[in-house]
């Protein structure tokens, strides 16, 4: 296994991006990526591309193949795979195309995330797909009300607050305010949140992350190959995944998500570092809940005190272990397949120094990325 | 759809679970192969109690969507009629679940009602 | 010894008052209250139809009877509103049950009188050694078209009723009294009956019944004295007092099995559920005397004689008690359980 490098990155803004379609979304996120590295595209052998559901949510199949098009790159006829792993499809592309490097089967790759939510009718009705359709979206339920479930219990035996859910809505919020590419920059407050209507009791509108359109891309290449690209590559230590159970019914606890723990125990083990020495993360905050059953399953916080660090302000930037910078789900917004690749982006600009005002002093970063209700998870730690 | 459903028909209308018979573990929704002891295990069907405990809830339009832990410790994803908390006892109920459309077929299934003893006994 | 071997009922949660319904229409509810004797009607939820109403009714049946689903050789669903217009309710009901595959199966149509040609059928088909059991249910969202007189009436509720031999109550005789006579009907692709108004009256329902239950009393040689417990057709609460003292049946008689008064008119349920009343009550040695109607028309009448079985036989929880267990809604959610809105 060789070391394996970031040595480009690129993103477009999150939102609702009416005026740009599927495909230019990409070619933005693609073209920003080779531009910060400073090559033409012809140096890149492989594809992978995260996108939950082009089916659903704009009939296309067949995608990566249509990207290698429309990027120009099917004149040199090099291999794209699409990788779906609901909102992990991200995370997931991005994990295929390290090991395509670290395995010497390629030398420099590009891993991207994409997705366009806003020409569907019913975005979080394609995201729900991601839990069992038979015997969960079958009798009722979507995403956020698995996540409701989760948080309600949360709530009962450890008291967790709404509250303290609201609040990470706020940090989110007050972080994204920085980010040029996030959805919302603009600061709520815990009032906000929780004068928001339900949309599943205990979550409400603003505990719940925006389903987005948007497009990521990194480039990848070999440690050798990086040091001729660039003098400022961002070194991957790990990047691992992890299932669990699908459905919630089958889960040993609802409230610890096992993949998490387990991608996360393995990656730091093959970093060599514990969670503490982690000095920046990006989480997948799809709704409040996740971010703090992630503070616990990735061992910020042991189980059932997640919740204090979010009141104690330690994932705030300045704090012990500032969490989503970018803003994160919540705030920078949610393009599904794309979110994956866009931590991984926030995290690169954190390691080089170029996060302007919400630049924090990191040396190690960790991102999660989460697919559903948490059947899938991958974590990824980066260093400079 | 149609397929997709009757299918099931089986396992919706009723709460039958898959029981491992060499480890004597439960397991529902039903499954095909028993994850603790895989090619060893033996897996039939079960037909499980019909009452339980919610173990958690949310109200998504009007509806209530709970995990329910049956009395052998199976989890239950179900639509409980009726208000409840965490804790509350229930039982199952032979209720619609929904239709494919107006003229398609019914989709019935295994819901949850409170056991209005279980609410007295607090009050 | 051929008769019921176990029961069970089913009635939904909600109620609303002839109040609430003369409310929304602008009528004097207690002059319907006084000229029905109707005062509130069962409701059932949203996700609760005639089939699933079918189901929770024989559940009951058979977990008291305790016996082995697969043992069931017949089920038959009476009803005027199956679901589905082709495919079976009882169909739906077997395989809730846990029933198998070989049994026999169809649903029955007779306006409120097709359960009691279920019982008929399952008591025949025991008889004649082709079952051990089978399985006759009553079970009706009964339809009424708001605003029209039958809405104070049309209520919800199903009743199973288990037979075979070593029975609680005996099966010991039963006529039918059957003529062609369009006091009520629904054509096809209508979503609410119609009826012939006073029509229904003394051509229909009590010419029917009369009939019936006097050819009864004339082949087997009972007298109303014979009966401690008489129960029939309940459109309303007025039409079987009349009939009760048509045939010399004492108020005391019918007071028992007057569910209508209620839950209204469960349609294929109505005359069963005051049976299944009785049956919580009825003692040893005790006789009743059933007697249904079924618009267009006909009347099946029934000698039931109850035995010492009852008094192991679990009857908790009561019909009445089911009744009385209300929960009252308005007219609004009224529609939408009904789902008449959407
Ligand atoms: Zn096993």
């Amino acid at each position: 296994m060789r070391k394996v490098a970031i040595v480009g990155v690129g993103s477009t803004e999150f939102g609702e991006l009416w005026d740009k379609s599927f495909r230019s979304i990409f070619l933005s996120a693609g073209l920003s990526a080779l531009e910060d590295v400073g090559i033409g595209g012809k140096e890149i052998e492989a594809i992978y591309v995260g996108n939950m559901s082009g089916g659903k949510f704009i009939d296309q199949e067949h995608i990566a193949a249509l990207i290698a098009d429309h990027s120009g790159l099917a004149e040199f006829g090099i291999p794209a795979v699409r990788v779906e792993n609901a909102d992990a499809s991200g995370g997931s592309a991005f994990r295929q195309a390290y090991m395509a490097v670290a395995s010497g089967i390629h030398d420099i790759v590009i891993a991207a995330g994409i997705e366009k939510v806003t020409d569907a009718n019913d975005p979080m009705e394609v995201l729900s797909t991601a839990i069992d359709q038979e015997w969960e979206r079958f009798i009722g339920a979507d995403l956020p009300a698995i996540y409701a479930i989760i948080a309600r219990l949360h709530m009962h035996r450890f008291g967790t607050k709404e509250e303290d859910m609201a609040m990470v809505a706020v940090k989110n919020h007050r972080n994204a305010v920085h980010n040029p590419r996030a959805q919302f920059r603009k600061e709520i407050s815990v009032e906000d949140v929780m004068g928001s209507p339900y949309v599943a009791e205990p979550l409400k509108v603003l505990d719940c992350a925006p389903l987005s359109d948007g497009a990521s891309a990194v480039i990848l290449a070999s440690e050798e190959v990086a040091k001729k690209l660039c003098d400022d590559p961002v070194y991957i230590d790990a990047c691992t995944q992890a299932s669990d159970y699908f459905s919630i019914q089958n889960r040993r606890d609802i409230l610890t998500f096992d993949a998490v723990v387990r991608a996360s125990r393995k990656a730091y083990k093959i970093a060599g570092i514990e969670p503490k020495d982690v000095d920046v993360a990006e989480i997948h905050d799809s709704f409040t809940i996740t971010e703090i059953l992630a503070y616990e399953d990735l061992g910020f916080a042991k189980k059932g005190e997640g919740a204090n660090l979010i009141r104690e302000g330690e994932t705030e930037i300045g704090g012990k272990i500032p969490v989503n910078t970018s803003g994160g789900l919540k705030a920078c917004g949610h393009a599904v397949g794309a979110t994956g690749i866009r931590q991984i982006v926030d995290l690169v600009l954190q390691l080089r120094c170029e996060a302007g005002k919400r630049q924090v002093n990191a040396e190690k970063a960790l991102a999660l990325n989460i697919g559903g209700s948490g059947a899938t998870a991958v974590v990824t730690i980066l260093s400079r | 759809m149609v397929p997709r459903f009757w299918r099931k028909i089986k396992y919706r209308y009723d709460v039958v679970a898959s029981y491992c018979e060499n480890c004597g573990n439960y397991y529902y929704p039903q499954r095909e192969i028993c994850p603790k002891c895989r090619r060893k295990g033996k897996i039939k069907d079960a037909k499980i109690c019909d009452e339980g405990r919610v173990l958690s809830y949310t109200i998504l339009d009007g509806k209530c969507i709970a995990l329910v832990e049956l009395e052998n410790g199976t989890k239950m994803l179900t639509e409980v009629c009726g208000k409840v908390e965490i804790g509350s006892k229930v039982r199952k109920a032979f209720r619609r679940y929904g239709e494919e459309s107006e003229d398609g077929i019914i989709y019935y299934g295994t819901k949850f009602v409170p056991i209005e003893s279980d609410k007295k006994q607090k009050a | 010894m051929i008769g019921i071997v176990s029961y069970g009922t089913y009635i939904p949660r909600f109620r609303i008052r002839v109040d609430e319904i003369a409310r929304i229409w602008n009528e004097d509810a207690n002059a319907i209250k006084q000229s029905l004797g109707i005062f509130e009607k069962s409701v059932p939820d949203v996700d609760e139809d005639t089939a699933t109403m079918a189901v929770e009714a024989s559940r009951e049946a058979l977990a008291r009877a305790k016996i082995d689903p697969k043992k069931i050789g017949a089920i038959f669903v009476g009803s005027e509103s199956h679901p589905y217009a082709v495919k079976p309710t009882a169909t739906i009901v077997g395989e809730a049950l846990g029933v198998g595959n070989y049994y026999f199966c169809a649903d029955l149509e007779f306006a409120c009188k097709a359960a009691t040609a279920g019982i008929q059928i399952c008591h025949a088909m025991v008889k004649s050694g082709m079952i051990d059991y089978g399985l006759a249910i009553g079970s009706d969202v009964a339809q009424a078209k708001p605003g029209d007189a039958l809405e104070y009436a049309a209520g919800a509720g199903a009743v199973a009723i288990l037979i075979g031999k070593d029975p609680i109550a005996v099966i010991e005789a039963t006529v039918s009294y059957t003529s062609d006579t369009p006091d009520f009907w629904r054509r096809d692709l209508q979503p609410y009956p119609s009826h012939g108004g006073r029509f229904t009256g003394s051509p229909a329902y009590f010419r029917h019944i009369v009939n019936a239950v006097r050819k009864l009393m004339e082949d087997h040689g009972y007298t109303a004295k014979d009966f401690d417990y008489a129960v029939f057709h309940q459109p309303n609460a007025k039409f079987p007092q009349r009939v009760a003292s048509m045939l010399g049946f004492s108020e005391e008689k019918i007071a028992e099995g007057l569910l209508v008064r209620v839950i209204g008119n469960t349609y294929s349920a109505s005359s069963l559920m005051g049976l299944c009343s009785i049956l919580d009550k009825a003692k040893p040695g005790q006789r009743i005397l059933l007697a249904s109607f079924g618009s267009g028309a006909g009347s099946d009448a029934f000698a039931i004689y109850v035995t010492e079985k009852i008094l192991d036989f679990p009857r908790n929880a009561q019909v009445w008690e089911k009744a009385k267990n209300g929960v009252y809604i308005d007219y609004g959610l009224y529609l939408k359980n009904r789902r008449m809105i959407r």
